[in-house]
């Protein structure tokens, strides 16, 4: 296990508001992720979740308030090799025509830059990454003929190719079994504690990512909680939201 | 005859290679929308007597610099932003040709591709820009990939996803309006769609699907020019015959 800095932030927004047309989103909300953190952030649907999550990676841009990435601001952030992005999985469709080794490859690109061809080294961290997620053995496979769990795999080892400090997931368990859900928590567990990677997961799945994450953010339009797992867990608030049958969105 | 075969198989490589993009993008009518406007470019050149093919060219360009801008701007549907220009351009063409109705026969030959008056001057266009596009497509191949596979995760990477966006879009524009001598104005989408959708048939990667998009346009554009020489067909329409026989073909295979 490696040593890890808690002390060193790596995300901080302050203040931030967003807005996709006239109804607000997001709402004053202010943060800070620390290096090491395993962060699950829930709330009911349309509560914002992804859009913090998206706002975080400077796909969307605040209406107000500052997003910073490892002490710049995201306007000027260029370090986007110490990112690695798990998108929501809905996208891949029938027949697009890509095989696993193709697609995790592809967490090279940003670091190979423009008109840099990929090289052997590239080529190694990429299996290296199949390796990491137990999925090497299926590097010829097109995409589209895996499981949906074997599919988030290999989404992780993509994010895994760019060697990233931060890890990034949004609702990564959609549409899997409760066995393959829970390989894939203990594949994270094992990120966080033996990679020292600091994640970022967005998901609907409360009860379980309480348990997993060392912070949980509760995201109705406010951040209306943010700490620690075990004392949300036990505070009034969580029980309140189950008074409220709050939990199942 | 000989001049129609080389600028045919120019345009057999580059049409399947920018349009596996456009296709896994759902941006399919760009090829259609662009291609009208290219007829718009060509009447113009005929009516101000300047080569009407680099008058296409230069249509075709302009216009999908525009569309990808009003695209980003998102102040119209990306949809409705392609009909209008389909819809507006093809206007403008009948307007401009009306007016000159003089050059019925031309027309004719650029509506529906004519292997045999191409030109030499076209000839040297179209290997020059098709050398171009390919040079475009090797050069910034991982790029256009990462960013039709996943928009969102290559501008996370760092990827300049806007100008791949661009990039994209006109050499699609390229693409369209050079091979209007070859299959003319109404039937280029298909030589980008149908070789590509054959392709995707067999499930391969991404490298292999291209290979054989490749192949399967490469081998509709000759078969189709000896075909159309021998039984007097119109070559356009004949190529694009051929290439949906093949790909109704893998469609029966398949399902055995």
């Amino acid at each position: 296990m490696q040593h890890v800095d808690h002390a060193h932030t790596i995300i901080e927004l302050d203040r931030v508001c967003f807005s996709y047309t006239n109804e607000e989103v997001i709402k004053d909300v202010s943060l800070e992720i620390h290096k090491g953190d395993y962060v699950g952030i829930v709330g009911p649907n349309g509560g914002g979740k992804s859009t913090l999550l998206k706002l975080m990676l400077g796909i969307l841009k605040p209406n107000d308030g500052t997003v910073r990435l490892f002490g710049s601001d995201i306007k000027d952030f260029k370090d986007w090799s110490k990112i690695g992005y798990v998108p929501q999985k809905t996208y891949i469709e029938i027949n697009f025509p890509v095989i696993v080794e193709e697609l995790v490859a592809m967490g090279r690109y940003g670091k190979q830059g423009l008109f840099h061809f990929p090289t052997k080294e590239d080529k190694e961290k990429t299996l290296t990454a199949l390796k990491q997620v137990d999925m090497l053995g299926y590097k010829d496979r097109q995409i589209n003929d895996l499981s949906g769990g074997q599919q988030q795999r290999v989404f992780i080892a993509r994010a895994l190719a760019t060697e990233p400090e931060i890890i990034f997931l949004d609702e990564p368990t959609v549409g899997v079994d409760i066995k393959t859900q829970k390989q894939f928590y203990a594949l994270l567990r094992k990120l966080n504690k033996e990679l020292a990677l600091t994640l970022v997961l967005v998901t609907h799945e409360l009860d379980v990512v309480a348990h997993e994450a060392t912070e949980l953010g509760y995201i109705n339009r406010t951040m209306e909680y943010y700490g620690n797992p075990e004392e949300f867990l036990k505070g009034a608030y969580f029980h309140e939201l189950i008074g409220r049958g709050g939990l199942h969105h | 005859m000989i001049r129609g075969f080389e600028a045919g198989i120019i345009i057999a490589v580059i049409a399947p290679l920018i349009g596996i993009f456009l296709v896994l993008r759902r941006y399919s009518l760009i090829a259609d929308t662009l291609s009208h406007v290219s007829l718009a470019g060509v009447a113009i050149g005929l009516l101000l007597k300047i080569n009407p093919l680099i008058a296409a060219i230069i249509a075709a360009v302009v216009s999908s610099v525009a569309i990808e801008k009003l695209r980003i701007s998102k102040r119209i549907f990306g949809e409705s932003a392609l009909s209008i220009f389909l819809s507006g351009s093809l206007a403008l063409a009948i307007v401009l040709i009306s007016f000159a109705h003089g050059f019925g026969a031309d027309l004719f030959s650029y509506l529906f591709g004519s292997i045999n008056t191409v030109k030499q001057s076209d000839v040297y266009i179209i290997g020059a820009l098709g050398i171009l596009v390919v040079a475009a497509v090797i050069a910034f191949y991982k790029e256009l990939v990462f960013v039709t596979v996943d928009e969102e995760a290559a501008y996370v990477s760092g990827i300049p996803t806007k100008f791949i966006n661009i990039l994209l879009i006109v050499l699609a524009a390229f693409t369209v309006s050079l091979a209007i001598p070859i299959v003319g104005v109404l039937l280029i989408s298909a030589l980008m769609v149908i070789p590509v959708v054959t392709a995707l048939q067999l499930k391969m990667s991404f490298k292999k699907t291209i290979f054989f998009a490749d192949l399967i346009s490469v081998f509709s554009v000759i078969t189709g020019i000896i075909l159309s020489f021998y039984l007097n067909l119109s070559p356009g329409g004949t190529i694009v015959l051929v290439a949906l026989g093949i790909f109704i073909l893998t469609l029966f295979i398949k399902r055995r």
